[in-house]
C-alpha cells in the first residue's frame, strides 16, 4: 500500500475585491451618508437630514422585521402586515388622547408613561390580532403563495374598513408629548427630540432582536427554522408553535412601528398602513427576503436615501427608492444579505 | 363559426351559457333597451371592465402571477388618450395616437418590472408590482403641469363621439354621437376579448397553464419559464392599456382617482376570483356583478342602513360607504370555498 500523495491544501486568502464585496452592505450605509455630505454640503442641513433618515429608517425596520422573518419561518408572505401598522397607530393614539392630561404636562416622567401605555396598548391589541389573523386567515393556505397573496390582502381590506367603522372616516391629528415638541441644536443643527428618540427606540429594538437570535434557544430555533424548517421539525421542535410566537411578534412590532409613525407624522389615517406597506416591501426585498440584518440595512438606506433625495430634488423622493431597488436588485437579485436555504 | 369565434373555448355549462347571452345581448342592445343616460354609462363601464378583468386574468389566472400595477397599465392608456388630446387637439388621430403610446409605453415598463422581478422568484412580481405602482401614482399626483395632478384632466373627443352629434331615430330611439361612442367601447371591447380567448387557448397560452401548475416541470421540459410569464405580463399591460383608452374616450376626463387608484385594482381583483380565475368567462360574470352592486347595491345598503338606525354599531356596518369590507369579506370567503369561482362551480354542477 502506498502511502497518499503528499500534498497540503490550502485556502487562496481573498482577494481585496471579495472582502469587500462581503462587507459591502454593512458599508453602503456610511458610503450613502458620505455621498449626502458632498452632495448637500451644508453641514448643518446634512446632520438634520441624517438623523431625520435615520430616525425613519429605524420605524421602517421595526414594520418590516416581523414581515420579513415570517417570510423566512414559513414562506408565508403577508400583504395584511400593514393593516397591523394602521391598527397600531389608531389605538396608540387613542390611548393617548385619552391621557391626554399626561401627555400634555410638561413632565418628561408623565409623557413618557403616556408613550409607554400607548405603545403597551397597541402591540397587546396588534398581537392579538396578529394571532387571530394567523388562525383564521393564513392557516388555511400554508403553501399557497397566490391563495396566500390574496386572502392577506382580503384581511387588508377588511381590517382597515373595521377601523372606519370604530373610528370613523376621518384622519386624526395628535400632538406630540409637550417634552418631546420642539428641537434640540447641536453644531448649528437643529434635531427634533422625537426624532432621536426614535432612533433610540429602533437601535435598542435591533440589538435586542439580534441578541434574541444569536445567543437565546428560541433565537437558534428560529435561525435553524429560516435555514433548513423539515430538518428542524425533524429534531422534534413544533415549528408551528415556533412560527406563530413569531407572527404574534411581528405584528405587535408593526404596532410599535405604527404608534411612532403616528406620531412623527403626527397625523394618522386608515390608509396609512397600505402606503407604509410599499416601504417595508421594498425594505424586505433590498434586504433580501428572511434577514433582520438585511431589512435594518435596508430601512437605513431607503430612509437616509428618502431624506437626502426630498432635501436635493422634492418630486423624485419616492422614485428613489425604486431606484434603489432597482440598482440592488441588478447587483444582488436575491437582495443583498439573502437566506440561504438548504433545500 | 361561433365555436371558432371563441376559440373552441366553450362555456360548457347550459347556465353559464345563458348567462353569457344574456349578458351579451344586453350589453349590444343597451342603448335601445334601457332607457337614460346612467344605465348606458354602466353598461359601457362594464364592457371596459370586462376588457380590464380578462386582461387581468390573462396573468393571474392563466400565469398564477399576482400583479398590482394593472391599474398602472390602465391608467397609462388612458392618460395616453388624455395627453394626446390635449396637445394634438380633438379627432381621432389622437386618440389613435394616444392609445398606441399608451399601450407601447405600458409594454415597456411591463417588460423592465417582469425581466427584473420576474427572473428570480414570482413572488417578487407582486411586491415589486405594487411598489412600482403607488410610485406612479405619486410621480402623476406630482406632475400637475403635465397631468393634471389630483384634479386630472378634460379633454374633448372628436364631436361625432359626442351627445351634440344627431344621428337620426331608430327603433324610437334618439341615436346621438354618444350611442356611436358607446359601440366603439363595445365593439372595440369584444374584439380585444375574443382576442384574449385566442391567446389563452393556442400553444402559448397551455404553456402558460403549465407554467402556473409547475413551474420547474416546465422548465425541464425545455420552455423558457421567465419568457412565458413576462411575454403574458406584456400582453395583458397591452389590453389593460388599451381598456384604459376606451375608458379615456367614454368619459372624456382621466385622474389618478378614476384610473390609478389601488381601490381599482382591488376591484380587479374581486371581479376575476369571485367570477372564476383562469376563465376567461369568470371575467365576464364577475365584471357585470360587481359594476351591477356598486351602482344599485349601494342604494339598498343605504336604505338597510337606516331602517337599521336604531341599533347599535349595525347602521355603521351597513354604511354605503363601507361596502368595500363586505366584498372583502366575500372575497375572502371566495378565495377559501370557491376557488374556482362562479364559472368553475356551474361547470362542475354539470359535471357531477
Amino acid at each position: 500500500m502506498t502511502l497518499a500523495p503528499d500534498h497540503k491544501p490550502t485556502f487562496a486568502d481573498l482577494t481585496l475585491g471579495e472582502r469587500l464585496g462581503k462587507a459591502m452592505p454593512v458599508l453602503l450605509v456610511p458610503i450613502l451618508v458620505v455621498l449626502g455630505f458632498i452632495a448637500i454640503g451644508v453641514p448643518s442641513s446634512w446632520l438634520t437630514l441624517t438623523v431625520s433618515g435615520l430616525a425613519m429608517g429605524m420605524m421602517i425596520f421595526i414594520m418590516a422585521s416581523g414581515l420579513t422573518l415570517v417570510f423566512g419561518l414559513m414562506d408565508v408572505i403577508n400583504f395584511g402586515h400593514g393593516a397591523f401598522i394602521s391598527v397600531g397607530a389608531f389605538v396608540g393614539v387613542s390611548v393617548l388622547i385619552a391621557l391626554g392630561d399626561w401627555t400634555g404636562a410638561a413632565s418628561l416622567l408623565l409623557n413618557m408613561s403616556a408613550i409607554s401605555l400607548a405603545v403597551l396598548a397597541a402591540m397587546a391589541v396588534t398581537g392579538a390580532l396578529g394571532w387571530g389573523f394567523e388562525r383564521v386567515i393564513v392557516k388555511p393556505v400554508y403553501g399557497a403563495h397566490l391563495k396566500q397573496i390574496l386572502v392577506t390582502v382580503g384581511g387588508l381590506i377588511v381590517i382597515e374598513q373595521l377601523i372606519h367603522v370604530i373610528w370613523g372616516p376621518d384622519e386624526i391629528f395628535i400632538n406630540r408629548p409637550e417634552m418631546l415638541k420642539g428641537a434640540v441644536t447641536f453644531a448649528g443643527a437643529a434635531m427634533e427630540k422625537y426624532r432621536l428618540l426614535a432612533v433610540g427606540i429602533g437601535l435598542v429594538l435591533f440589538i435586542a432582536m439580534r441578541m434574541v437570535l444569536r445567543r437565546t434557544k428560541i433565537g437558534l430555533i428560529v435561525r435553524a427554522g429560516v435555514e433548513n424548517g423539515p430538518m428542524v421539525e425533524a429534531l422534534g421542535y413544533r415549528l408551528r408553535l415556533v412560527f406563530i410566537g413569531v407572527f404574534v411578534a411581528g405584528s405587535a412590532l408593526a404596532g410599535l412601528g405604527g404608534v411612532m409613525w403616528g406620531l412623527y407624522q403626527e397625523v394618522i389615517t386608515a390608509g396609512m398602513g397600505e402606503e407604509m406597506m410599499v416601504l417595508v416591501f421594498i425594505v424586505a426585498i433590498i434586504g433580501g427576503l428572511g434577514s433582520v440584518e438585511g431589512a435594518f440595512i435596508g430601512a437605513l438606506l431607503v430612509g437616509l436615501l428618502q431624506n437626502y433625495v426630498a432635501f436635493l430634488e422634492p418630486k423624485l423622493a419616492l422614485v428613489s427608492n425604486i431606484a434603489l431597488m432597482t440598482a440592488i436588485l441588478m447587483w444582488r437579485p436575491q437582495g443583498m444579505l439573502p437566506v440561504v436555504k438548504a433545500k | 363559426m361561433i365555436i371558432k369565434l371563441l376559440s373552441g373555448d366553450q362555456p360548457r355549462s347550459a347556465i353559464l351559457t345563458g348567462l353569457l347571452l344574456v349578458i351579451l345581448v344586453c350589453l349590444a342592445g343597451a342603448p335601445f333597451i334601457f332607457d337614460g343616460v346612467r344605465p348606458l354609462d354602466t353598461a359601457a363601464r362594464i364592457c371596459i371592465f370586462i376588457l380590464l378583468a380578462a386582461s387581468y386574468d390573462l396573468l393571474l389566472g392563466y400565469g398564477g402571477i399576482v400583479s398590482f400595477a394593472h391599474t398602472m397599465f390602465f391608467g397609462l392608456g388612458a392618460y395616453g388618450v388624455a395627453l394626446a388630446s390635449t396637445h394634438l387637439g380633438r379627432g381621432f388621430d389622437a386618440l389613435l395616437v394616444g392609445s398606441l403610446s399608451g399601450a407601447l409605453a405600458a409594454v415597456v415598463l411591463a417588460l423592465l418590472i417582469g425581466l427584473f422581478s420576474l427572473r428570480v422568484r414570482a413572488i417578487f412580481f407582486a411586491m415589486i408590482t405594487l411598489a412600482v405602482a403607488s410610485a406612479v401614482a405619486v410621480l402623476v399626483s406630482q406632475f400637475s403641469s403635465l397631468t393634471g395632478g389630483e384634479d386630472g384632466l378634460t379633454y374633448k373627443i372628436p364631436r361625432v363621439l359626442t351627445s351634440a352629434n344627431r344621428v337620426g331615430e331608430f327603433m324610437g330611439t334618439r341615436i346621438t354621437g354618444k350611442v356611436l361612442n358607446y359601440y366603439l367601447v363595445f365593439g372595440a371591447s369584444l374584439v380585444l376579448f375574443l382576442l384574449l380567448l385566442r391567446i389563452v387557448n393556442s400553444p402559448f397560452g397551455r404553456v402558460l397553464q403549465a407554467i402556473r401548475e409547475n413551474d420547474f416541470r416546465a422548465e425541464a421540459i425545455g420552455y423558457r419559464v421567465i419568457w412565458y410569464r413576462t411575454t403574458a405580463t406584456c400582453l395583458s399591460a397591452a389590453v389593460a392599456a388599451l381598456a384604459g383608452s376606451l375608458f379615456a374616450i367614454w368619459l372624456r376626463y382621466v385622474g389618478p382617482d378614476t384610473t390609478l387608484s389601488f381601490e381599482i385594482m382591488l376591484d380587479i381583483l374581486l371581479m376575476v376570483v369571485i367570477g372564476g380565475m383562469g376563465t376567461m368567462y369568470g371575467a365576464v360574470i364577475g365584471a357585470t356583478l360587481f359594476i351591477l352592486a356598486q351602482t344599485y347595491l349601494q342604494n339598498l345598503m343605504g336604505g338597510a342602513s337606516e331602517a337599521t338606525a336604531s341599533l347599535p354599531l349595525v347602521p355603521d356596518l351597513l354604511n354605503p360607504d363601507r361596502w368595500l369590507m363586505w366584498l372583502g369579506i366575500l372575497f375572502i370567503l371566495s378565495v377559501y370555498f370557491f376557488p374556482t369561482g362562479i364559472v368553475g362551480r356551474l361547470r362542475e354542477r354539470r359535471a357531477s
